[in-house]
């Protein structure tokens, strides 16, 4: 059975020392091997980012795709297979901004692959500007020296009111949390979004370790929270302002997307035999006579 | 004895139009008449003026007659906009409900038919699409029995009564023709030869050879005149395991076939010029990631929204040259349904084989007119899914390595592997890249690998990559792409009666370009003219750039329709 040194590799992330992706990466890696998966089993399909350039750090099949197509791939993926662990990833601009309706669809259509964001708010691979996750007010000499006039999407709200069916977040700083959400978020039978609070050191200084720690709430802490519970979710998502780490939600009666399409098989499509007989050809040749 | 007759029906948009061209094609496709049927329609649901127009004739006709014989007109509006078309003592049947007026100044053989009240008497009002077939069977001297297999087909499942009510409406309108008295033999049809052929759209055929071709998945936005070729598979896929997907937009359409592909299946998307146009950034990516895919593209008239529902040949440039970067690509352009069948297969063999994005341009006219052809000949279909890494090769990648998916190789094209597969883990990346996937900006890694994606067709010309025909020794050479090929033949025939030595050389493939071959033929010309649907001689261009030196005469037509073969035949004419 692999480990979690299987699923390391020689290459040296080109994130910034401190940067909140490691620990993503690492409980990424931990959950994997935990999960019982092997390297050959996993493909990580990513978007453009810091946060993007993951696929190329984990030691399995990656896809480092193009801004803000990570899920689409990742969909086209699964269909050809869906015996693979499919993770896709990326940041907040990537998954909540030019994909964000990707993201959308991705959840309300409920295939079986598990998103994980790493979230930021701000960009960091263009140096610095706001991002769709940036709270109002935001000051970044960048793109709002004033401040962000604009309101900050909190996209557990999204993904609820798209219908997930997996609603959890996580904090850099807690790879233990984290490591134990990624594996459940696997173990579910449908799409699963990991939204993960990972601070960027360089470009903000508004939303540090510290701003997080300060600000985040966990949702185990609150008495008698029922993650089956969407109402509950989205209303603790709104009182938090999306500042809650844990499993938030999780709807597991949903049917994967898989499991509902007419006379597709068990067995993956990769594995098909691709020609079809002559009699089936000439039955359905007969239709246009 | 008429060997070719052109009849149209028209009326309002949701009133039976579509089913009365189907019965008199089907039934005269299934007595070995060929027939070329083309829709008029509008970008509504409801109401507007549509019109079908068939030509039945003894041999392959693949183009819109210069002029109608017949025009059918369910209200006044069909009269109005359509008896321009209608030739000197042509046939005119309309429903006696509506008060036809008869179009001024034109010697015509009127009908008021009532075709309604003969419906409605049968049984329902709903059935004047018979009593239209019946009066034009009358016309043409068909018997009313010619249809009756095509009624057997359509409402025997409704039970007997319901054929036999929809027999008499169409007996009705038979004789009250008939009855009238006028002298009609001048319309008799000569016999088709009985042999038995398809008769179906481009768009049919483009999805019935993707399924031949084992596609498996088709992720898709509907768009107009594309979206038949995903509702074929809709329906097809379910039955070998596959799967449509309908997605959010063509940007995911594009995407998410590259992730399919990847995955290891055969997989393809259809769209027209808009999704082509938000396509692009997809195919960059399957460029540089060297991951095959296979995309339709049926154009209609541009730019932006343009004119949806009609005809052009503007998405060449598009197709070619779309993406940012350089990357290369097999753009495909079949030339009528036989082709749209067999070319998709060999566009998803050669799209694998050379690991490139794979382009299959159609035009409203190919896609969405039905027309006659021979049987698929199923032992032309073979499934060849190029270089993919051995079991060996697998092996011999030693713990820790990855495998080489971009190896530098003679062909310039490397194995390809799977997830799941052991010993085969490699990145992807639209970054560029080393053998094994690794981002790299060394200098000398992008060239080679540069030069290994740009150089896939070096020397390469794709099998049928063109077509000829007509004199040997032609003095004139009409050179066309996709629809036009039946229009540019009817117009050589006519040039050769008159004495001139013509030949006729379609383009099939648009990259690679066959240069060298299509040079030969130019240069051997006295005069070329590239006859096209767009304004600024995309066809021709494309020529010049591809290197084929040459003098040509263009001839383009982009007001939303076909050419009728007339136009051709003048334009080419008056050039002496």
């Amino acid at each position: 059975m692999a480990t979690v040194k299987d699923f390391r590799n020689e290459v040296r992330p080109n994130w910034c020392p401190g940067c909140g992706d490691f620990s993503v990466q690492a409980a990424i890696q931990k959950a994997l091997a935990e999960s019982g998966k092997e390297p050959e089993e996993v493909a990580v399909i990513s978007g453009i980012g810091c946060s993007g350039r993951i696929s190329g750090y984990i030691n399995s099949y990656g896809f480092h795709t193009i801004h803000g197509r990570s899920l689409p791939v990742a969909q086209g993926v699964k269909l050809a297979n869906r015996d693979l662990t499919v993770i896709a990833s990326g940041g907040d601009g990537d998954g909540f901004g030019i994909g964000l309706h990707h993201f959308m669809h991705a959840a309300r259509r409920n295939m079986d692959i598990t998103y994980i964001v790493m979230d930021n708010n701000i960009y960091g691979l263009t140096k610095g500007q706001t991002s769709p996750t940036s709270a109002q007010g935001f000051k970044n000499p960048k793109s709002t020296p004033e401040g962000n006039i604009e309101n900050a999407l909190v996209p557990a709200q999204v993904a609820l009111s798209a219908g997930i069916g997996f609603l959890a977040q996580g904090f850099s700083s807690d790879i233990k949390q984290l490591t134990e959400i990624i594996k459940a978020a696997i173990a579910h039978k449908g799409f699963s979004l990991v939204s993960v609070y990972s601070p960027c050191v360089t470009y903000n200084k508004t939303n540090t370790y510290d701003w997080y720690k300060e600000n985040i709430t966990v949702v185990d802490t609150i008495e008698g929270y029922d993650k089956t519970n969407r109402i509950q979710a989205m209303a603790t998502v709104m009182e938090h302002k999306g500042l809650v780490t844990g499993i938030l939600y999780q709807n597991e009666s949903l049917k994967a997307y898989e499991d509902l399409i007419p006379g597709y098989k068990e067995e993956p499509i990769v594995n098909h035999e691709l020609p079809l007989s002559e009699d089936f050809l000439t039955k359905t040749m007969k239709e246009f006579v | 004895m008429l060997e070719q007759l052109s009849w149209k029906v028209g009326g309002q948009q949701g009133e039976g139009i579509d089913s009365t061209g189907n019965i008199l094609a089907t039934s005269l496709n299934r007595h070995g008449y060929f027939i070329y049927g083309y829709r008029h329609f509008s970008s509504r649901i409801k109401g507007g003026h549509t019109n079908y127009k068939i030509r039945i004739s003894t041999k392959s006709r693949l183009a819109n007659a210069d002029y109608l014989d017949i025009l059918i007109a369910f209200d006044q509006e069909t009269i109005d906009f359509n008896s321009h078309e209608l030739r000197e003592n042509g046939v005119l049947i309309a429903d006696a409900k509506f008060n036809p007026v008869a179009p001024e100044g034109k010697q015509i053989r009127f009908f008021a038919v009532p075709l309604t009240k003969i419906a409605e008497e049968n049984g329902s009002a709903i059935m004047k699409n018979m009593v239209a077939v019946g009066a034009t069977a009358a016309v043409l001297g068909l018997s009313p029995e010619t249809f009756l297999s095509y009624l057997n087909d359509k409402f025997l499942r409704k039970g007997e009564q319901v054929v036999q009510n929809n027999m008499n409406a169409l007996k009705a309108g038979f004789q009250y023709v008939i009855d009238q008295g006028i002298e009609l033999s001048d319309l008799k049809l000569a016999p088709g030869d009985g042999v038995e052929r398809l008769y179906l759209t481009g768009n049919d055929a483009c999805g019935f050879g993707a399924l031949a071709a084992g596609v498996r998945l088709m992720p898709a936005y509907p768009i107009t005149p594309a979206s038949e070729i995903m509702e074929y598979l809709i329906k097809k896929l379910p039955k070998v395991g596959g799967h449509v997907l309908q997605t959010e937009d063509e940007i995911a359409a594009v995407t998410m076939s590259i992730g399919a592909s990847f995955g290891g299946s055969r997989v393809c998307t259809s769209t027209s010029g808009p999704g082509l146009a938000l396509m692009m950034e997809g195919i960059g990516l399957a460029g540089i990631t060297e991951t095959p895919i296979v995309i339709f593209d049926t154009q209609r008239g541009g730019p932006s929204t343009g004119m949806p529902t009609k005809h052009e040949q503007s998405d060449m440039y598009a197709a070619l040259w779309g993406t940012h970067g350089e990357i290369q690509k097999i753009v495909v352009a079949p030339s009528n349904a036989e082709e749209c069948f067999y070319m998709t297969v060999d566009a998803f063999n050669w799209a694998e084989q050379y690991q490139v994005p794979t382009i299959i341009l159609t035009d409203l006219a190919l896609s969405m007119s039905d027309q006659t052809v021979e049987k698929f000949d199923f032992s032309r279909v073979s499934i060849d899914r190029g270089n993919l890494a051995t079991q060996e090769q697998l092996e011999a990648v030693a713990a820790g390595q990855l495998f080489k998916r971009y190896e530098f190789t003679d062909s310039k094209i490397s194995p390809r592997v799977f997830p799941g597969q052991k010993g085969g883990i490699h990145h992807v990346t639209g970054v560029e890249h080393t053998e094994v996937g690794r981002p790299t900006e060394d200098k000398n890694i992008r060239n080679k690998m540069m030069d290994k994606r740009l150089g896939k067709f070096d020397g390469i010309e794709l099998p049928n990559s063109f077509s000829f025909n007509g004199d040997e020794d032609f003095d004139t050479l009409l050179i066309g792409v996709g629809s036009t090929a039946g229009l540019i033949d009817e117009a050589m025939e006519r040039l050769q009666a008159e004495g001139q030595k013509v030949g006729h050389l379609h383009i099939k493939v648009l990259n690679p370009f066959p240069t060298e071959s299509v040079q030969k033929f130019v240069s051997k010309a006295k005069k070329v003219v590239v006859i096209e649907n767009n304004a600024t001689g995309q066809l021709k261009n494309i020529m010049r750039f591809n290197g084929v030196q040459g003098e040509f005469i263009s001839q383009v037509k982009y007001d939303g329709n076909p050419y009728i073969p007339s136009e051709i035949f003048t334009f080419v004419k008056e050039l002496n």
